[in-house]
């Protein structure tokens, strides 16, 4: 607790500047991530982050020094570069997406070794502590990086807000966009080189790797939470900042530990749990709609045998027993029990000594079902031309869906029919 | 005699990782073995704390399980929980690599591992490590003995499995039909790249073992339309990078795996722009000619 309050009253210098680092690299790169999520492109970041091994060795063997500005022109260059390649090579031949990244990215990299190895080997004294710059150092951020992070995730989030509608468009319909004129291309291009900037600047906090994540992860989580846009983009960034903290709070305690691993782990955390737990689109939340359909189709087929009992007689609140319903219908007999007991207690139907009777609020709904199926055959029947012994296992499906604004429409296209294909009456 | 052994070391990599590459890359799978050689971080950690040696055997087997693992999950993300298919690959195998590092920092005293040793192998050491029976009878490089039995293991799975797998990856309905099981055939596959990935992963490096399993595939991808052919092609691709490969870095002094990794970057190029059914110069040249 102790620990937990020392770190969040932020009077360390060092603390500060790693929280802060990793707060806005993990928002401005999430937020980027969005878009590149969205137009399938997930692992172009992972590309562009091995791509900018030999952009950094080309940069010292042409300039000689290990100025941290030059370092980062020659990875962004080779970063766009790999991008370009990545497009050109997937425009231009058979080779899929997947192939052209893959390749890129080790290809890139092996040249990044080569020369990496190739300068280590050289004899120059200069060039120790070239390879730290790529493989991470998020606990060891001072001012002067967070001068950087702050300029490139101000930049970052400012062209966003600026080209927020074209990028939009670009995402969700690109055709479109290119139809009323929009410069698809230069967009392309700007969404690349904000993609690149991302990677290369956070790629010194994080590592190769793991940048991959800070673009993916936090927007993969955030896609399950909502359908707009501008909502996801915030949620991102939010994920982002939060696993910044996190993991800065987490190499402050233990300080053997990483500090962009445990952003990467605690933000993968958040992605699992959201993947399960989304409201909408959660694993759990489609599992447990799965079950209520099944639930409601079991009771609205036993309403609908009762319903259909009660009419070959014109008696509908009479007593049925559990083999009268079941000889007309094959359903599990201990579906059948479960379902029964749950529409007793609902109120739509009543125990008898020796089996169960619809209520009035029964038979209301067991009739709309009926009433669905018939007219769902009769349409078919109709519109579709389909013979009348066809339409049976269709209707059996749609019966469930149906909605009270759709019967009236059918209702009306049927012109209020009274028979259905079968002749039977529509109730 | 150490250039012998290196080229053979690499000639053995590219064979397994270019047969099984070019599944990958026809199924749109070409990630998956970046994805796969990252995400072992843990298992090889995991076995090395188990075993306290760097033994090949236990780590072989450590990584193997998290490679399938990997695939797992991948697979499930995807098809349960709906994530589009990049953005699940990307967030597995960082997950896991994330976790990898964390266990080398957890264990730092006791593991004497990190992930540069991983990820970039060195190719150049395979000649030192050499298998010696109790008389100092010598018999050669112990990574051409595993990776020697990998490859076979390799062949006989494509040579025996090749009706299976063509048909699940090309027509998984027919597939289907006559009662080949997709799911089955997948993990195979999958175990398959991964046992390869680790095995080579050692002596190659990770890096290396990415640009076999996509680069060659991906070339001889452009010069057939026939798939056996594609096969042969990409394994003689495979095999003439690690001969160039092996020379260019020895004449600028650099990592090998780093030098034939350039290498099929380079006869992708080739391909590319002189294939002389899919290549870029023909095409325009067809097009003028018309």
């Amino acid at each position: 607790m102790k620990e937990f309050f020392e770190f969040f009253s932020f009077a360390d210098a060092n603390i500060r500047y790693v929280t802060i680092g990793s707060v806005l690299l993990a928002s401005s790169s999430a937020v980027v991530g969005c878009f590149t999520l969205l137009r399938k492109r997930a692992l172009v970041g992972d590309a562009v982050a091995h791509a900018v091994l030999p952009g950094v060795c080309l940069a010292f063997i042409v300039s000689g020094t290990k100025n941290p500005l030059i370092l980062l022109s020659g990875a962004f260059v080779t970063g766009w570069l790999s991008l370009v390649l990545i497009d050109y090579i997937t425009s231009r031949s058979r080779i899929k997406e997947d192939t052209a990244i893959g390749l890129v990215l080790s290809v890139f990299f092996g040249i990044g070794i080569l020369l990496l190895t190739s300068i280590q080997h050289s004899g120059n004294a200069a060039q120790s502590g070239l390879d730290k710059f790529l493989f991470g150092k998020a606990a060891s951020l001072v001012g002067e990086d967070l001068i950087v992070f702050g300029a490139v995730a101000v930049l970052l989030l400012i062209t966003t807000i600026v080209f927020y509608k074209e990028l939009k468009l670009l995402c969700f319909d690109e055709t479109f966009a290119k139809s009323i004129g929009f410069p698809v291309r230069s967009l392309e291009l700007l969404l690349t080189t904000l993609t690149v900037f991302a990677v290369v600047v956070g790629i010194q906090a994080v590592g190769v790797v793991l940048m991959a994540a800070m673009l993916i992860t936090p927007a993969a989580a955030a896609r399950f939470w909502t359908e707009r846009l501008g909502v996801m983009l915030v949620l991102a960034a939010v994920i982002g900042a939060f696993s910044g903290i996190s993991g800065a709070f987490v190499s402050y305690t233990a300080p053997a530990m990483p500090t962009g691993p445990w952003i990467v782990l605690i933000v993968s955390m958040v992605a699992i749990l959201s993947f399960a737990f989304a409201p909408k689109r959660g694993w759990v939340a489609r599992m447990l709609r799965r079950r209520r359909n099944k639930i409601q189709i079991l009771e609205e087929n036993l309403l609908k045998l009762f319903y259909q009992l009660g009419e070959q007689h014109e008696d509908y609140f009479s007593n049925r027993t559990l083999d009268n319903i079941l000889t007309r219908r094959n359903i599990p007999k201990r579906q059948a029990l479960a379902g029964l007991a749950k529409l007793k207690r609902q109120g739509y139907i009543k125990r008898h000594p020796d089996g169960w009777a619809l209520t009035r609020e029964g038979e209301i709904r067991g009739k709309r079902v009926v009433r669905l199926h018939r007219l769902w055959e009769l349409y078919l029947t109709q519109y579709l031309q389909l013979a009348s012994d066809h339409v049976h296992e269709d209707a059996e499906t749609i019966e469930h869906i149906i909605t009270p604004e759709l019967e009236q429409k059918l209702m009306e296209e049927l012109n209020y029919p009274a028979l259905d294909p079968h002749h039977t009456k529509i109730p | 005699m150490n250039a012998f052994w290196i080229i053979l070391t690499g000639s053995l990599v590219a064979t397994c990782c270019s047969l099984l590459g070019c599944y990958l890359i026809l199924r749109r799978m070409a990630m998956v073995g970046d994805a796969i050689s990252h995400a072992v971080l843990p298992g090889i950690v995991i076995a090395f704390l188990f075993t306290g040696s760097r033994d090949s055997i236990p780590m072989i087997i450590g990584a193997g399980l998290l490679g399938v693992l990997t695939t797992f999950l991948i697979e499930f993300f995807h098809r349960y929980a709906r994530v589009q298919a990049d953005a699940s690959i990307g967030i597995t195998f960082t997950w896991l690599f994330a976790i990898g590092i964390i266990l080398i920092s957890v264990f730092a005293g006791q593991v004497d591992l990190d992930q540069d040793c991983v990820l970039y192998g060195e190719i150049a050491y395979v000649p030192l490590d050499l298998w010696l029976t109790e008389d100092g009878l010598s018999f050669g490089p112990q990574t051409i003995w595993t990776l020697g039995f990998v490859t076979i293991l390799i062949i006989a799975f494509i040579t025996f499995g090749y009706k299976e797998l063509f048909l699940t990856a090309f027509d998984p309905g027919y597939a289907a039909v006559i009662g080949i099981s997709t799911t089955l055939w997948y993990y195979l596959l999958m175990t398959a790249v991964s046992l390869t990935t680790v095995a080579s992963f050692e002596s190659v490096g990770a890096i290396l073992v990415v640009a076999f399993l996509v680069g060659p595939p991906a070339t001889a991808y452009l010069l057939t339309d026939n798939f056996k052919t594609m096969l042969v092609l990409s394994v003689i691709i495979g095999i003439v990078a690690s001969i160039v490969g092996y020379y260019l870095a020895y004449w600028l002094d650099g990592s090998i795996a780093g030098a034939i990794a350039t290498v099929t970057g380079l006869q992708f190029a080739l391909a590319f722009l002189f294939s002389p059914t899919h290549g870029q110069l023909f095409k325009r040249k067809r097009t003028i000619a018309v």
